[in-house]
């Protein structure tokens, strides 16, 4: 039986539409995780030497057991934003002959395997194994301080699900555990009992009495049992396994009426960002990438190369524009064929589209003011980039927005899901960005600063006053590849 | 008036739609029938130019639509779920439909009185977005959706599925007005032969892609149908060429 589940959870995996098909898609998934694989297992080794030079005069394991608490409490509030049970996936399982203990059970034990677990085991192996081999800690001690930090992750893993299983519905059932994890950490904040210090007692204990390590064993399995009596009771489509519904407040954005024609799709594109996940964390993500500029025009090395400051201002004022154009018209693939069906001619369609990719430019740009403080020249540069951006790389992004023909779901976080990534996001890349710097660079070198910015500026200039034949352009290529672009949308699975 | 003529989808080598000639004169209330596989849908995203024919063409009111955009302004339709935006609740995505087909707010609000009954009181004011609606409701405010505006050629797929009784019954004295009283063409598909009769003046069966039948309602085509789906005549059929049955339905046309 487990076989069969493990068959399906495979299949999922490499059917997923997230995977991709593309074999390059794969093949950059597959680096992503040995990178991270790898960077991991070299902070394990290099933990050691790392802790000796901080902490001299201190024992580097003794030292590290003083921590383990605090990078406890760190995990627990990683794992509660980035973790989740996915018991939705259980759904089609309920009815089938499979007893319900054991679809939980296979359900948490999957949990194990997942990359939040992977990782401390490549730290904590590896520098256990640095530690017996370095020091005078046999073999045997190091294994059981491996087997309980591991398994106070674990238990970590489940005491996540516990939570967010509680937490969701029943805020005074949780309360206990909150106070008391707040008074720990009240009182390790303001020193008066160092509870991590006394914390990484129980680890000292472990490393002179190895068999110790079956407390944490235990402390996992009792978690395990907690969050399966918990799941058991809620293993109904109107408990656990429902999905969360809230009651809707009706926006209607009536300040965008102004913009006339297109402004009902404005209002349309406005709900689409403020009520999806994925297209919401790219608002978050602007915000975010507005301060990425202080590390260009903070950092004295870049003084000597203005590209660096083109390649900051390109991606300053059009943050937005990458993360939200790549993916146009992706964003409406789920109703796409209503869309083409409408009484909506494709032109204004898609110079809606174009309008609220530069209004963002726009707003950017002015939110970018703030810059000045580090010289007029900045802010020129900033400008002359948005300039470039509205006048080349809007219309840019809108024709190779004609090549996506992937869907996307946009209730699905957007960390690490490449659904709806295709070569065309890749290839978009380059014209995108290394065009703009690569012709900046050459009048530069050429004549001087000034120069390259105006030839920059003069692009985007060009860009602006032929929108209207672009897009006529643009408009035809859309019409092109209608038919592939529906059929692509229509295909889901995830 | 909507004319098909020597249309054709071929998938994989495959024919999965092979019309000769159909003509639905205006004001016509059409109902398409067939198992699955039989083209129903095909002839439907079509005719909406969602899909391309692989040879023939479709005019809707002269328009060919798949070089010309003209059609959308007179054409509504409702195939799928995914004809709606998820995100929206009901009430404001009847007000995006509307202005699309330039009706102000006031004109919707007094539209959707008259679907009161039809809504029966679980669509307006729910504050539920669309994607979290039951599946009956979500077709009850497509189908709706697409009678905003008064369009002359109406193209409902399979309405009648997960609709509950009540609903199916008002849903068909609705199709029935719309072709009587405002002389809207309404092209439905459905897998319910007695619904398809009440409603339809004129019944076409589709069998993998091929028209077979071409039936002006009267007392006796319900029987007439559901001889020919219980599968009396499906094994001759089977082996015939596509050609034969679309000659039996020229036959048919021509008495």
């Amino acid at each position: 039986m487990v076989g069969k589940l493990l068959s399906l959870e495979w299949k999922s995996f490499t059917r997923s539409a997230s995977f991709g098909k593309s074999l390059g898609l794969k093949i950059f998934m597959i680096f992503l995780a040995v990178y991270f694989a790898v960077v991991f297992l070299f902070m394990g080794i290099g933990l050691y030497p790392i802790l000796k030079k901080i902490y001299p005069d201190n024992v580097p394991l003794l030292k590290l057991n003083e921590f383990i608490l605090g990078w406890l409490a760190f995990e627990l509030i990683f794992r509660f934003f980035m973790q989740s049970l996915p018991v939705v996936q259980i759904k089609p399982l309920l009815l089938q002959n499979i007893r319900k203990s054991k679809v939980i059970n296979f359900v948490l034990l999957k949990s194990l395997f997942s990359f939040y677990n992977i990782l401390p085991l490549l730290i904590y192996v590896p520098f256990a194994v640095v530690v017996a081999v370095k020091t005078d800690y046999t073999a045997v001690s190091m294994i059981g301080w491996s087997i309980s930090v591991l398994f106070l992750s674990f238990s970590i893993n489940f005491f996540n699900f516990l939570i967010k299983k509680k937490f969701a519905e029943d805020l005074k059932s949780f309360l206990p555990a909150i106070i008391v994890i707040l008074t720990l950490a009240g009182l390790e904040y303001f020193n008066i009992v160092p509870v991590s210090e006394k914390f990484g007692i129980f680890l000292n204990y472990v490393l002179e009495m190895p068999y110790l390590a079956i407390v944490p064993i235990i402390l996992c399995f009792l978690f395990f049992v907690w969050v399966k009596n918990t799941l058991k009771r809620k293993f109904y489509l109107d408990a656990g396994l429902k999905t969360k519904q809230k009651e809707v407040k009706s926006q209607d954005f009536e300040w965008l009426k102004r913009f006339g024609e297109v402004s009902t799709f404005l209002q349309l594109d406005m709900k689409l960002i403020w009520r999806n996940k994925r297209p919401k964390t790219t608002i978050f993500l602007s915000v975010f990438f507005l301060l990425y500029g202080l590390l260009f025009f903070t950092n004295s090395v870049y003084e000597g190369m203005p590209v660096m400051y083109v390649f900051a201002g390109i991606f300053i004022s059009g943050i937005f524009m990458i993360n939200f154009g790549q993916f146009v018209p992706s964003w409406d693939a789920a109703y796409y064929q209503m869309i083409m069906s409408q009484n909506i001619p494709m032109r204004k369609y898609l110079a809606s589209k174009a309008a609220l990719i530069s209004f963002s430019i726009i707003i950017l740009t002015i939110l970018s003011t703030p810059y000045v403080y580090f010289g007029w020249n900045i802010l020129l540069i900033i400008f002359t980039c948005a300039l470039y951006n509205l006048g080349v790389n809007v219309p840019l992004l809108m024709f190779t927005g004609s090549f996506n023909k992937k869907r996307i779901d946009l209730e699905k976080s957007p960390f690490m899901n490449y659904q709806g990534t295709g070569a065309a996001q890749w290839l978009v890349a380059i014209p995108l960005l290394a065009v703009p710097l690569g012709i900046f660079y050459l009048f530069y070198k050429l004549f001087s600063f000034n120069i390259g910015l105006l030839v920059i500026g003069i692009l985007g200039v060009i860009g602006i006053l032929l929108r209207n034949y672009l897009m006529d352009r643009i408009t035809i290529q859309y019409k092109k590849n209608k038919y592939a672009m529906i059929h692509g949308y229509k295909q889901t699975g995830d | 008036m909507i004319t098909a003529t020597n249309l054709s989808k071929v998938y994989n080598g495959t024919k999965v739609l092979d019309i000769d000639h159909l003509e639905i004169p205006e004001g016509q209330n059409l109902g398409l029938v067939g198992n699955n596989g039989a083209g129903k849908t095909t002839f439907f995203s079509m005719l909406l130019d969602l899909i391309r024919p692989t040879s023939g063409n479709i005019f809707n009111q002269d328009i060919t639509v798949n070089e010309s955009e003209d059609w959308k302004t007179f054409t509504a339709s409702f195939i799928d779920e995914s004809f709606l935006i998820g995100y929206l609740t009901a009430e404001e995505y009847f007000y995006f439909v509307g202005e699309l087909r330039n009706q102000n707010r006031a004109d919707i609000d007094s539209f959707l009185a008259q679907f009161e009954e039809f809504f029966n009181g679980e669509i307006i004011g729910r504050k539920k977005y669309l994607r979290d609606l039951s599946k009956g409701n979500q077709k009850k405010v497509g189908i709706v959706a697409a009678l905003i505006g008064d369009p002359k050629v109406v193209i409902l797929d399979e309405p009648f599925a997960n609709l509950d009784p009540t609903t199916q019954i008002r849903l068909k004295k609705i199709i029935k007005d719309l072709s009587e009283i405002s002389g809207t063409t309404v092209l439905v598909s459905s897998h319910d032969l007695i619904h398809v009769t009440e409603v339809c003046e004129r019944i076409v069966v589709l069998d993998k892609g091929v028209i077979v039948r071409d039936l002006k309602t009267s007392e006796a085509t319900l029987k007439e149908l559901e001889t020919y789906f219980s599968g009396e005549q499906i094994p001759e059929e089977f082996k015939e060429t596509a050609e034969a049955p679309s000659e039996e339905a020229k036959a048919d046309k021509a008495e």
